[in-house]
């Protein structure tokens, strides 16, 4: 985003940010009847944010910014991998995943960061 | 001269109503999981070198975690303006359907437009689970304001949790700040495949996680939005010779 200094972090938020998202939002509420669940283009249109979704998790840990990136790759995998194991494992405990992975990210970073 | 029928003193304000659902949202394990979310998010924010105000006003008005982070990440990453507005809004596209199925619960004779415009802004996968876990048993009279309140209840949630997630992630030692960081991929890659409990959707989950590295490794521009269309339509044509096959 190298126009972005220049039209400023707040208009981009409306035009970037807000707008594109809000869109659809709005089409539901004109168009609240008819569709249901289980339609073709419900099931199409959530798969295909589940895949952008899931791209941007995969982007986040493979090539990671910040004091992130201070923390080895094999590392921020292998948190992923036993989050995952983790959920499973806890009946499906979203947050029992979650702590698992930060705590061997924190603990594989503490031992082999330096 | 409308006649008003007589309201028993047991009945419950639209305030009282409005409260029920603030209540419900903070007692929720939802809000757990936007609190973790949303210090990622504020670490997030700290780490690209944009202002928690910002990160703020941004849940207020988008108040879809994954097109934050879509739109705060290419901050960070320098991403074209178009290419970031194309992501955001194929990531946006699963609050269509929801919406559609969110307001015949609220609406009721005489409901007008703009009495939905509020639960159609609130619609995020949180209060949207939550609200058709909950309303039903709510009655047509009270969930407006419950729906409402238990929106304002998540919307706190996150705001709060972004400033305490932002200046956590400005004064910690960096291997804290990147535990920080880390929050926001693992606590999205946990509840979307916590999400993802049909077969169209996890497949679409792990080519998402294939192809957008790959797409990205080389260089193919608007990776974000191949990666959607590319890993959701394949998933989605499986699906469908498969159920076809069957």
């Amino acid at each position: 985003m190298k126009a972005a200094i220049e039209l400023g972090p707040y208009i981009i938020l409306i035009l970037v940010g807000f707008l594109p998202n809000e869109i659809w939002r709005l089409l539901g509420l004109v168009m609240a009847r008819g569709l249901d669940e289980g339609s073709e283009l419900v099931i199409w249109s959530r798969a295909v944010a589940t895949a952008i979704l899931a791209g941007v998790i995969a982007k986040l840990i493979l090539f990671s910014t910040g004091e992130l990136a201070g923390i080895p790759l094999q590392i921020r995998l292998g948190a992923a991998v036993c989050a995952f194991v983790a959920y499973i494992v806890m009946k499906r405990s979203v947050f029992a995943g979650v702590l698992a992975g930060e705590t061997v990210l924190l603990l594989g970073g503490f031992l082999f960061s330096h | 001269m409308p006649v008003t029928a007589p309201v028993p003193e047991t009945e419950p304000s639209t305030a009282a109503n409005f409260f029920a659902g603030v209540r419900s949202a903070l007692l929720s394990v939802f809000s757990l999981v936007l609190m973790g979310t949303y210090i990622g998010m504020g670490a997030l924010t700290h780490s690209v070198g944009l202002s928690s105000w910002w990160l703020a006003l941004s849940t207020v008005l988008v108040w879809a975690a994954p097109a934050q982070l879509i739109l705060i990440s290419g901050f960070g990453a320098g991403s074209a303006l178009v290419e970031v507005a194309i992501a955001v809004s194929l990531s946006a596209t699963r609050l269509f359907p929801m919406v559609v199925a969110l307001l015949p619960l609220l609406r009721r004779p005489g409901t007008r437009l703009s009495d939905m415009l509020l639960p159609t802004h609130f619609t995020s996968i949180s209060m949207w689970v939550e609200s058709l876990r909950l309303l039903p048993k709510v009655k047509p009279e009270r969930r407006l304001a419950f729906c409402n309140g238990l929106s304002v209840g998540y919307m706190g949630t996150a705001v709060v949790f972004g400033f305490v997630g932002f200046y956590l992630a400005a004064g910690l030692p960096p291997l804290l700040s990147g535990a920080l960081l880390f929050l926001t991929p693992l606590s999205f890659f946990i509840s979307t495949v916590n999400n993802a409990r049909q077969l169209v959707d996890r497949m679409a989950l792990v080519f998402g996680l294939l192809l957008g590295p790959l797409l990205a490794y080389w260089q193919i521009p608007l990776d974000l939005m191949w990666t959607g269309l590319v890993g959701g339509t394949t998933a989605y044509v499986i699906n469908r010779v498969r159920e076809a096959a069957q």
